[in-house]
């Protein structure tokens, strides 16, 4: 590529006026794309605690339910977003439920993962200082799943975040609409700007739950690094 | 309730089952974009997974791929693409690559390096060279982990290569956007339910290919769950 063409390529890319003319377009995408994200991963959390608690109570369950989970998050999320039209219709419930789904399968698999690695001992120990059962569940069990937990958190936000796009094509999608617009403009610029800022949404997102995991883990700090 | 019976009668309408819009031939273009976009990617990132793990060298490029790789929004690039290229296989294939390499570099390191460094040691001590062991222990080792990605990535692409048919081109995700755009709910519940059904045989089909491919000694059955546990651990 000769020195002539590389600013007309770029410029093709991204035309710099039309994110100044559209930031509120801009501003209102991200802002719902983030609203589903944190909606459906604490939609998600909520189901999946539960779920966990069940498969840890009576391990039988544990197959099925991971079982279940799985086949949810094996359906390409456009088919699982089309199936629920039926029952909730073109709604940001359609959206809204189906990345709950999604997040499902890597919640309750950490949960059930940190929740079981938490050591024989501390156990026994919580249970012989007379601990009862909800209290050393909250006191002492979850606080030493949450690293294992925490991952999870990490993986199914930044997955939902990428899944958030795709509901651009039944009528949400926040910056998932970026692509819709530019694909009927024939325009790059939206794309592009919809491309950035949901990746650097979910590195945003991914670092912040890196943060909150170290202030709720004092602990885990002082261990030599 | 009517809806129900509507996508039955949608599915079981002979017309559907034959021709160039049937769902026989929509389900081989759906395979077709899936399988030589796995093949590519798999042409490409094993080698550099499998390099990263015997060298050691671009380790924390391997963990990361796998978390860039999620931060990328298929759709996005599809539309990106074809805007910049125009119709045809090849914005597809670049969205769909892009999708699928990540998991493999990523799993394919986790299990070389993962492999137990005595049984390294013993198959030096047993006078070994590098690529000895690399082939005929490091691999057959890791072979679980490295299926795993490749399992990972066929589902994925698969349940994305739907997105095509947004850019113009075939496959079951047809039924989908088409059936939107003319708010044709049979068309478009029936399509999704055969996309499903196609994601979740290909899912079932590869678990059976990795117990083929695993040598026996290492095919435990439920070391799957534990593999994929480790890998979203270790990414």
């Amino acid at each position: 590529m000769s020195d002539a063409q590389r600013p007309v390529l770029a410029a093709e890319l991204i035309r710099w006026s039309w994110v100044g003319d559209h930031l509120d377009d801009i501003r209102d995408y991200l802002i719902q794309h983030v609203q589903l994200t944190v909606l459906a991963v604490l939609f998600g959390l909520l189901l999946a605690f539960p779920l966990s608690l069940a498969a840890i109570r009576w391990p039988r369950m544990y197959g099925p339910i991971l079982g279940f989970t799985g086949i949810l998050f094996t359906i390409p999320s456009l088919a699982l977003f089309i199936l629920l039209i039926p029952f909730t219709g073109l709604s940001i419930r359609t959206s809204l439920i189906g990345l709950t789904m999604y997040t499902l399968l890597i919640l309750v698999r950490n949960m059930v993962e940190g929740l079981r690695g938490v050591d024989r001992d501390v156990r026994e120990a919580a249970q012989a200082m007379g601990y009862t059962r909800a209290r050393q569940l909250f006191q002492v069990e979850l606080p030493l799943a949450l690293p294992v937990i925490m991952a999870g958190i990490r993986i199914a936000t930044v997955t939902t975040i990428g899944l958030v796009t795709v509901t651009a094509l039944i009528g949400q999608g926040g910056l998932g609409r970026l692509f819709i617009d530019g694909f009927t403009l024939n325009f790059t610029t939206p794309i592009v700007v919809g491309i950035v800022l949901s990746a650097l949404l979910a590195f945003a997102a991914d670092l912040t739950l890196v943060g909150v995991q170290h202030r709720l883990t004092p602990w885990a700090r002082s261990r030599g690094r | 309730m009517n809806v129900i019976a509507d996508v039955v009668s949608w599915l079981t309408d002979p017309a559907q089952w034959s021709g160039p819009d049937g769902i026989p031939v929509r389900t081989l273009q759906h395979l077709w974009y899936s399988l030589l976009a796995t093949a590519i990617a798999a042409a490409v990132a094993l080698p550099i997974g499998i390099f990263i793990g015997h060298t050691g060298r671009g380790a924390l490029f391997a963990v990361n791929l796998t978390n860039l790789g999620r931060a990328i929004p298929s759709l996005g690039i599809i539309i990106l693409m074809f805007t910049l290229v125009g119709f045809g296989l090849v914005p597809v294939l670049v969205a769909l690559i892009a999708l699928a390499v990540p998991p493999i570099v990523t799993n394919s390191y986790i299990g070389i390096r993962s492999v137990d460094r005595d049984v390294r040691e013993a198959a030096e001590g047993m006078g070994m060279r590098g690529r000895q062991v690399l082939w005929q222990v490091e691999l057959p080792v890791a072979m679980p982990l490295i299926m795993a990605g490749v399992r990972t990535s066929t589902v994925q692409v698969v349940a994305t290569a739907t997105l095509a048919a947004f850019v113009g081109l075939g496959g079951l995700g047809r039924y989908l956007i088409d059936g939107l755009s003319q708010r044709d709910l049979p068309q478009v519940v029936g399509g999704a339910i055969l996309v499903a059904v196609l994601s979740l045989l290909t899912e079932l089909a590869l678990g059976r290919v990795q117990t083929l491919v695993v040598p026996r000694g290492l095919g435990q059955r439920g070391a799957d769950a534990a593999v994929r546990a480790k890998v979203e651990k270790a990414a």
